[in-house]
């Protein structure tokens, strides 16, 4: 086995890269200042802004987050290393989450985990080839009362049999919510950025050589 | 008995109750006017002192005393109402902003008149994207309306309300957590003193209460402090939402008089109906994850803030009831349970950020059919040595950890050691070297595998 560590002598970012946050995308961000005391406190919508657009928060994405609120970029990583909910590598254009906690467990969602896993031939964290779907577990949904549940994106599936996982995956409308939607956040990107500096987190490291 | 009518799910299942008018129609808004026309804010927190409305967010604290608690010269304060639901077996906080929006904003009104409140946040999951939409748009309603913002129902009074979305940490749901996170940085908790009521979100004075208790205030309003004493037990007053969940009936979210028994929520006819398929109850978590378990004779425990810690449990925690039917495995449970606290232990005290991981690995140990008699007594022993009672750690999580993984194994010992008497020889071994191999090539010396070099002879 070769040994593998985080490469620390070549930038993470490339300083002549062009911005890939947009004039919109920015002005959004500067939209939620005046309801805080600090700018750092709009970091958090900040963050669901630029991944609701980009799909996922690159280095790049921090760095020019850090620049419009006027942190450093270490601080947009320390935070946002924190929550599972951002991702710092592309994901696939759906997330399907699967409830792991207790109640859902006892319903069975081993098994709807299984299929899910099945189904889109990937593991945990894994995202399939084409992009599509993004499989990942996590705690308690809050949503007991319709174990086990699956969420897809924004949309939540209640009491999901194992047996239901590939209808479910297969319907392109899946992640469609039926309440209206409120307009400060938007809809999670539809195409995921394909940018070459969005590789996933493994780029990072690479194998150390002799040379 | 006459049949309990409830009061903070009376709208649910109204037709259009998540609009402004038809809320304001069903008597919406009039105990917001009532507070901040009639009354000076001191005499609100002065009412909701008197009927003993205590936080319904797991601690029990009562909510009038933790208003008393600011300072009398401020200049600025905020309201951060916690929705950061995320409390396994948990799900009354969802059902009301999702059924009755409304509620929960004039409840934001009222308390925030009478904290004096000039900001009010909304920390709300990121998990509920249906209930934001639902919120937000009920908020931009109020705010249209003139419930929010400048000079309200003319008194002169300025609120402003925000939702700020967290991101996925279990432990933002502690008040202080929650600041931090709020503040846009890691949702680590704070050492207190300082409280948030002296200095909480931006270093100014805090209330932060819970979606449930918030919903409460309204109703104290419009029938009076006494009316609210009157329903529930002695030490505690009010409804509160029960919520079942697991191989009942019927799962869901119920309201009740405090102290209804943990049986009467399984079996009873308003509320779980029984089991499916004639499953019989092995046990059951009464209140969120973290305050332990009941075994089946001990069911007819009374959920309420004090009576339950006389079996052994931290306390009322969320009255979310979780049940585990007879043929679930105990050690699979057990495992479920040690593995949430792992992952979800924020890592900023060492007993918490270890002792949870040490749990898991103990937990999956078991679960794999490779325990041993001793690991009971040694996990036992991790719960014991981590949490705020002993004194360690900054928050309440590991004590949250170490309340059910001790209940569990201590209640359903026998049942422990009979899988561990069951497992087939020389398992232990095997998984054990799966697990980590390399302490089985270390040299023996005196009978242990040992670190220091081996020289022959």
């Amino acid at each position: 086995m070769a040994w593998q560590a985080v490469d620390r002598i070549h930038p993470v970012i490339d300083k002549d890269a062009p911005q890939i946050l947009s004039d919109a995308v920015r002005e959004k961000i500067r939209s939620f200042f005046p309801r805080y005391e600090t700018k750092r406190a709009a970091l958090l919508p900040a963050l669901h802004v630029v991944q609701d657009a980009l799909g996922h928060v690159n280095h790049q994405a921090m760095k020019e987050i850090a620049e419009v609120l006027e942190i450093p970029p270490s601080d947009v990583l320390d935070t946002m290393s924190f929550y599972t909910h951002f991702w710092d590598h592309a994901k696939g254009e759906k997330v399907v989450v699967v409830c792991r906690s207790l109640s859902c467990q006892l319903m069975g969602s081993d098994a709807v985990l299984q299929a899910a896993r099945e189904e889109l031939k990937i593991e945990e964290h894994g995202t399939t080839p084409d992009g599509k779907y993004s499989l990942v577990t996590e705690e308690c949904l809050a949503a007991c009362d319709h174990a086990p549940c699956v969420l897809v994106n924004e949309k939540m599936h209640k009491r999901v049999k194992p047996d239901q996982i590939s209808k479910l995956l297969k319907d392109a409308k899946n992640d469609e919510i039926t309440f209206p939607r409120s307009s400060l956040f938007d809809k999670p990107a539809k195409k995921a950025t394909a940018d070459p500096a969005d590789l996933p987190r493994t780029s990072d490291v690479r194998e150390m050589k002799e040379s | 008995m006459a049949k309990y009518e409830p009061v903070l799910l009376k709208n649910v299942g109204v037709e259009g109750v998540r609009n402004l008018k038809v809320y304001r129609e069903r008597g919406g808004y009039a105990a917001a006017e009532k507070a901040l026309k009639n009354h000076t804010p001191a005499q609100i927190v002065e009412i909701v002192k008197e009927s003993g409305l205590r936080g319904r967010g797991g601690a029990g604290f009562p909510a009038g005393v933790k208003w008393s608690f600011l300072p009398e010269k401020r200049q600025v304060t905020y309201l951060c109402v916690n929705a950061d639901e995320s409390e396994p077996g948990t799900f009354c906080n969802r059902v009301l902003m999702e059924e009755d929006p409304h509620q929960l904003l004039e409840g934001i009104i009222i308390s925030a008149y009478a904290t004096q409140t000039t900001t009010a946040y909304i920390y709300m999951r990121v998990e509920f994207h249906e209930q934001f939409h639902i919120l937000q748009t009920a908020l931009d309603e109020a705010y249209a309306a003139g419930l929010f913002g400048k000079n309200l129902f003319g008194t002169g009074y300025n609120l402003e309300c925000f939702i700020h979305r967290g991101a996925g940490a279990y432990v933002c749901g502690e008040e202080t957590g929650l600041i931090e996170s709020l503040e846009g940085k890691r949702g680590w908790p704070r050492i207190k003193p300082p409280f948030p009521a002296i200095e909480g979100l931006f270093r100014r004075p805090t209330v932060v209460n819970n979606v449930e208790t918030l919903c409460c205030v309204p109703h104290i309003i419009e029938r009076g402090a006494a009316w609210f004493k009157s329903i529930g037990t002695e030490g505690s007053s009010g409804p509160k939402l029960y919520t079942i969940s697991g191989p009942v009936k019927r799962p869901g979210c119920y309201e009740a008089p405090l102290g209804i028994t943990c049986r009467d929520l399984i079996f009873g006819d308003d509320y779980g109906q029984g089991m499916i398929d004639g499953r019989k109850v092995k046990g059951c978590i009464p209140g969120g994850l973290s305050v332990g378990v009941l075994t089946e004779s001990e069911l007819d425990c009374k959920l309420d803030f004090d009576e339950v810690r006389k079996y052994g449990l931290l306390g009322l925690g969320t009255a979310g009831a979780i049940v585990i039917p007879q043929d679930a495995d105990i050690r699979e449970v057990l495992a479920n349970v040690a593995r949430f606290y792992s992952h979800e232990s924020c890592g900023q005290c060492t007993q918490c950020r270890e002792g949870t991981n040490w749990m898991y690995k103990i937990a999956m140990r078991i679960a794999l059919g490779a325990g041993r008699i001793a690991d009971l007594d040694l996990i036992c022993e991790v719960t014991r040595k981590m949490g705020m009672m002993p004194g360690l750690s900054i928050c309440g999580l590991p004590d949250g950890a170490a309340y059910p993984i001790r209940t569990i194994v201590e209640k359903f010992r026998d049942e422990f050691e009979q899988h561990i008497r069951r497992q087939e020889p020389g398992r232990v071994e095997q998984v054990l070297k799966r697990l980590n191999p390399a302490i089985y090539e270390l040299p023996i010396i005196g009978q242990r595998g040992s670190h220091t070099y081996h020289r022959a002879g």
